[in-house]
């Protein structure tokens, strides 16, 4: 098979792209589906050692399984140009223990709130949705979200870009459920921990903590409702933490643990885990390890060409249409730029609708291209000045990729 | 497999429609796709299935970069044990280190 082959041949080995049975809301039985035919199929990311299966999962049409037990899927990054607003049933899965529920009594669910607070509590998700609600559309992104193209490989759960997505999260301000229960001097942070949990009592159970500034900052949710539905069961229902403009390990699913601290948590998933290089670039040189390291947190900024694909062939003088979508950590962007000559010179793409300061932004630009090939970039510049590296930045976890993409076509 | 699962979901919601449960938040229940991925074949094998097994599926390891040594599999295999309090004896550390860079590693 030739390159030209190849860049023509979709990332899905079949093209059997089933949708799923659109919306599930609460009350349904799901049953396991019938998987030989999905099996069959894999795609293939941009990525050495690549290839992954393609599964049906409750509540999801079929996506990239980077494992099974616990599971992890990824989101096909043909997605991304679908609609600014990732579909409930596209959007990524990331467990971390094995112990997942698979079976919730929405009804009987209730989240506990105690530590250092002046009345514990104990709420029904009916409950707190009779207390403040707050909506606003946000990016959850996996920390190891691109991990596979890093260079030097690093361990750990090998995905390419589509560890993100971005939806409406509607809930209650987790500030409103403190104030209820009445934080009290001294406390230091806030500790968050779900139904999931591990398969051996000798693991540490996943639990994070935010500092308490940032736990009451009125815009960190207890979310109920993800895209004007329910929450899909493998994202968290039926309510996660969301935390906007931070990495996905603090967005806590199925929710049901609220403990004030008077210190600071230091379990493995926050004091070893989860960490990056204390420097401004989050990073070390390749192959090294950082002599400091802090929790990670923010979202640096990134953009991506989303309506073409590397290796793409495309028509040689004709205007080139082009779109993608940026996001930052909730500074908002400013400025996307695209160049096409491998970044040599930019022209500043037409930013899309302003759907909020965390949500993915959309932008397109139209360019002619001459014959032979040529290297497309994107950048995004948000509104404190910060945008992205020409190079990718390396650190032994890797997290945090943000370089300049680079998308090869070929015009013709 | 749509259609019966969409059967299955029109009947239910129908039947919650009939009884008047417009519930905000119901019950919930799914079925996990099962597991597919094995281990290859070979000396080691026995030990990666007791040991890797028991927390997470093979595919864990077969989705990681394939041009790792040894040295990176012992890592993992010590990471497992003394982070994640995988309870894998001394004695196997090496076997399992072993099949890991022989299978999925740089050592043949």
């Amino acid at each position: 098979m030739d390159d030209t082959d190849k860049a023509k041949r979709s990332p899905f080995a079949r093209r059997q792209f089933l949708r799923a049975a659109g919306a599930l809301g609460a009350g349904s039985m799901i049953g396991a589906q019938a998987l030989d035919a999905l099996a069959a199929s894999t795609y293939m990311l941009p990525i050495g050692n690549g290839e992954r299966p393609v599964l049906q999962y409750p509540q999801k049409r079929p996506l990239i399984v980077l494992t099974s037990r616990p599971p992890q899927l990824e989101t096909p990054f043909e997605v991304f140009n679908e609609s600014v607003i990732t579909p409930n049933d596209a959007f990524f899965v990331r467990y971390h223990l094995a112990g997942v529920p698979t079976d919730i009594d929405g009804d009987a669910f209730r989240i506990n709130v105690k530590g250092k607070v002046n009345t514990p509590l104990t709420l029904s998700v009916a409950e707190l949705k009779k207390l403040d609600s707050i909506e606003y559309v946000a990016v959850n992104q996996c920390s190891g979200n691109s991990r596979g193209l890093f260079n030097p490989r690093v361990a750990g759960g090998q995905l390419a870009n589509g560890a993100m997505g971005n939806a409406k999260w509607r809930g209650t301000p987790l500030k409103a459920v403190l104030d209820k229960a009445g934080v009290q001097a001294g406390a230091k942070q806030v500790r968050f921990d779900g139904l999931d949990g591990p398969v051996l009592p000798t693991t540490p159970d996943f639990a994070k903590a935010l500092d308490v500034d940032h736990a009451m900052d009125g815009e960190v949710m207890i979310a109920y409702s993800m895209n004007d539905a329910d929450l899909p069961m493998l994202n968290g229902y039926p309510v996660r933490l969301i935390v906007p403009g931070y990495y996905g390990t603090y967005w806590v699913k199925h929710l049901n643990e609220i403990t004030v601290l008077d210190g600071v948590l230091d379990n493995f998933w926050m004091a070893t885990a989860y960490r990056i290089p204390d420097d401004a670039c989050a990073c070390v040189p390749p192959g090294t390890g950082p002599k400091k390291t802090t929790p990670i947190n923010r979202f640096d900024i990134r953009s991506f060409i989303t309506s073409v694909k590397d290796g793409a062939k495309v028509k040689a003088g004709s205007p080139l249409h082009l779109r993608g979508i940026a996001f930052d950590g909730g500074f908002g962007i400013r400025e996307v730029d695209v160049s096409t000559d491998g970044g040599r010179t930019w022209k500043e793409a037409t930013l899309g609708k302003d759907l909020g300061k965390y949500s993915f932004r959309e932008w397109q630009t139209t360019v002619a291209l001459g014959r032979g090939t040529h290297e497309l970039k994107v950048r995004a510049v948000n509104a404190i000045g910060q945008s992205q590296p020409s190079a990718p930045l390396w650190n032994p976890a890797g997290y945090m990729r943000n370089v300049v993409e680079t998308t090869r076509v070929t015009a013709a | 497999m749509n259609h019966s699962n969409n059967m299955r979901w029109a009947l239910l919601v129908g039947t919650l429609a009939a009884l008047g449960a417009a519930a905000p938040a119901a019950a919930l229940k799914i079925e996990l796709p099962v597991e597919t991925a094995a281990f290859k074949r070979g000396p080691g094998a026995d030990a990666a299935n007791e040991q890797c097994r028991t927390c997470h599926s093979v595919d864990y390891i077969t989705t990681q970069p394939r041009d790792k040594p040894l040295a990176f599999w012992k890592a993992e295999v010590e990471k497992m044990k003394k982070v994640y309090g995988a309870p894998i004896p001394d004695d196997r550390i090496d076997e399992l280190a072993d099949y890991l860079a022989r299978n999925y590693g740089t050592d043949k």
